[in-house]
């Protein structure tokens, strides 16, 4: 049976800034780069063994023939700082590719909202590059954008600042509502209050809605139980409302969760 | 994967009441499922024995989110005892290790007496159970929920329960979060327990001070990793001269050298918890380094270095 993850160290092709605090990394690891989905994403880990932990961060991009990985990330405390001083040459060790993806097939034939809040957008990336049909993408940026030239070339690309900087003033709902916007399903991956907001509106729309959660992970591959959601039916593998985001997700129907 | 077939011939293996482990390696509960999650990371015929997250007697749901941090070469965790119950447990973790060449060690959480006799009754048929490890940190609520390893008579009561319910040697899993560690092994050991295993996670706490919070929404949670290994290396020793039955001793082993230090200090198996989380092969690297280590050292049987520091 072939892998379906692998835990490798992967060499660095190359590490830049994209925006303030925000680095770029591509790195070189052919087996995930082969089996990465959109939505999916890697356990990171870092060299200092003081931060015992892996680091969650979703696949931006996949290149399957030129075998590369590249993954898109903010600088949020000590590990990803670590990470931001990766060199190119350097390795670095990693798992996956992890969690699910967002499902593609969902979206045939329909004209589709790809809607990135924050460090949410990357996995936007890979998944406009991989869907063939319509679409639309929503970026939602607190002030500085990035990553606009790698949406804008695959999709239509709208862009809501919270201090109106560019595109629309105020949230990525304010700016689907001011473009006069409509789809038939959204995927969608950001902060919390941006996934709730969305789901009621898909609610309201009556269209379904695939959002990409995050929590705190150990194992990132569903034995540690640390990363759960609350689930609106009973989950077949807990047995109890409870979903292993690392596992079941991290992409969910809005309507299997309680946000 | 280093293959050594220039491998001289080292005796690894070790007994536990009774029961053989190919080597004194084996998972800690709780941070590798029942291995199904590790399966095709890890070659699982490589452990001295699986042990099994902890199941009670029906499904649990554990606790709110977050439900761990990390902390300085360590980690805290309060995930509640999240389990499926024992129906579910059967049914799908103990069919997968049907399949796996090594022991299965059964972890038993419970909220009362009750609770943990019903997961030991319907164990006590399925024959790929080769031994029980009873928690004894879970709170008893009849007692207003001070753990029972935290008091040696309940401990000692928990461990007669057990012992007359159980088909398969009893392992009593000690809590840290005592004042005297011998003290609660001496309880158990007269209560009947074929081992003892230490040390479960020590109870911490870590505030969030931008988001002036708890870490954790359990506001406690168990402190793991190598941040704890000392410790734990001086209560397994204490344990091993308290008690005659077998230690097994675990606390923030990552590799073959700190898993020697537990074994020096009187433990007859090691158990390799939260370091999986940073290797998913750590476990097994452990084990593999022990044989390479006294095939260094000229050891032929690891039984020689079973608390060989006094
Ligand atoms: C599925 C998933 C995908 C993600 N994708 C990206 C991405 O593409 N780009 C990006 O910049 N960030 C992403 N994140 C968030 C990223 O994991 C955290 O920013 C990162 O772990 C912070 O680590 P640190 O050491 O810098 O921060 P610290 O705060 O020092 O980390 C301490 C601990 O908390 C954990 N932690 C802190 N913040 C988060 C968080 N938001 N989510 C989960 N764990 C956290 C860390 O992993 C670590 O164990 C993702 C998170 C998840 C769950
Ligand atoms: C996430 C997590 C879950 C755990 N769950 C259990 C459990 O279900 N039952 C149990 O007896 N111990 C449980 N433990 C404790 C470990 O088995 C072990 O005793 C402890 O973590 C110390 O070892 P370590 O430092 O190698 O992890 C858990 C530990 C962690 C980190
Ligand atoms: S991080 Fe361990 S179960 Fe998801």
């Amino acid at each position: 049976m072939e892998a379906e993850k692998v835990y490798v160290k992967a060499l660095v092709r190359e590490q830049k800034p994209v925006g303030t605090q925000i680095f770029s990394l591509l790195l070189e690891e052919k087996s995930i780069a082969s089996m990465a989905k959109p939505g999916q994403f890697l356990s990171v880990y870092c060299r200092d063994q003081s931060r015992l932990l892996p680091r969650p961060i979703s696949i931006c991009e996949a290149d399957p023939d030129a075998g590369t990985l590249r993954l898109v990330y903010r600088i949020a405390g000590e590990g990803t700082r670590e990470f931001a001083g990766l060199r190119s040459g350097d390795t670095v060790q990693v798992l996956g590719p992890l969690g699910n993806g967002f499902p593609l097939q969902e979206a045939e034939g329909k004209k589709v909202f790809l809607i990135g809040g924050g460090i949410g957008i990357p996995p936007m990336v890979e998944l406009a590059r991989r869907l063939p049909g319509e679409k639309q993408i929503i970026a939602g940026y607190r002030d500085e954008v990035f990553l606009t030239k790698e949406l804008s070339e695959n999709g239509e690309l709208f862009i809501a600042t919270e201090d109106g900087s560019t595109g629309t003033k105020g949230t990525v709902l304010d700016c689907i509502r001011e473009n006069g916007l409509h789809a038939d399903v959204i995927y969608a991956c950001g902060p919390t209050p941006m996934l709730r907001a969305l789901k009621e509106y898909a609610a309201q729309e009556g269209i379904p809605c695939w959002l990409s959660l995050e929590q705190r992970m150990a194992c990132g591959i569903g034995a540690c139980l640390a990363c759960v959601c609350k689930s609106v039916e009973k989950d077949e593998h807990s047995q109890v409302h409870n979903k292993r985001i690392c596992a079941e997700g991290p992409v969910f129907e809005a309507g299997q969760i309680c946000l | 994967m280093k293959e050594r077939n220039t491998t001289k011939q080292v005796r690894t293996e070790v007994e536990i009441a009774g029961v053989t482990l190919k080597n004194p390696v084996v998972t800690a509960s709780g941070t590798f499922g029942s291995g199904m999650e590790y399966g095709d990371l890890t070659d699982l015929s490589q452990l001295g024995a699986v042990v099994t997250k902890g199941v009670a007697n029906v499904p649990w749901a554990g606790n709110d989110v977050p439900r761990i941090a990390e902390t300085p070469s360590g980690m805290m965790n309060a995930i509640g005892l999240q389990n499926p119950g024992i129906d579910t447990f059967i049914r799908r973790d103990l069919a997968f290790l049907e399949k796996v060449d090594t022991r299965v060690i059964v972890n038993v959480c419970g909220r009362s007496v009750e609770d943990y006799c019903e997961v030991v009754e319907r164990l006590s048929d399925e024959k790929r159970v080769d031994l029980l490890e009873i928690n004894i940190s879970c709170p008893n609520v009849k007692e207003g929920g001070i753990a029972f390893g935290q008091d040696p008579k309940c401990a000692m009561e928990v461990t007669q329960a057990v012992k007359r319910a159980a088909k398969v040697p009893v392992i009593m899993k000690l809590s840290p979060n005592v004042t005297d560690i011998a003290e609660m092994a001496r309880a158990v050991e007269a209560g009947g327990a074929d081992a003892v295993s230490l040390i479960n996670t020590l109870t911490g706490m870590k505030i969030d001070i931008h988001r002036r919070t708890f870490a954790l929404a359990n506001k406690t949670g168990g402190v793991s990793g190598p941040a704890i290994r000392p410790i734990a290396v001086r209560m397994v020793y204490q344990a091993a001269h308290a008690v005659k039955i077998p230690v097994i001793g675990m606390g923030g082993i990552t590799c073959a050298e700190d898993a020697l230090e537990f074994l020096m200090a009187g433990a007859s198996a090691v158990a390799v918890g939260t370091a999986h989380f940073h290797d998913p092969l750590a476990s097994v690297k452990t084990a593999r380094g022990i044989a390479e280590f006294m095939e260094a050292e000229g050891v032929t049987d690891i039984r020689e270095l079973i608390g060989c520091v006094e």
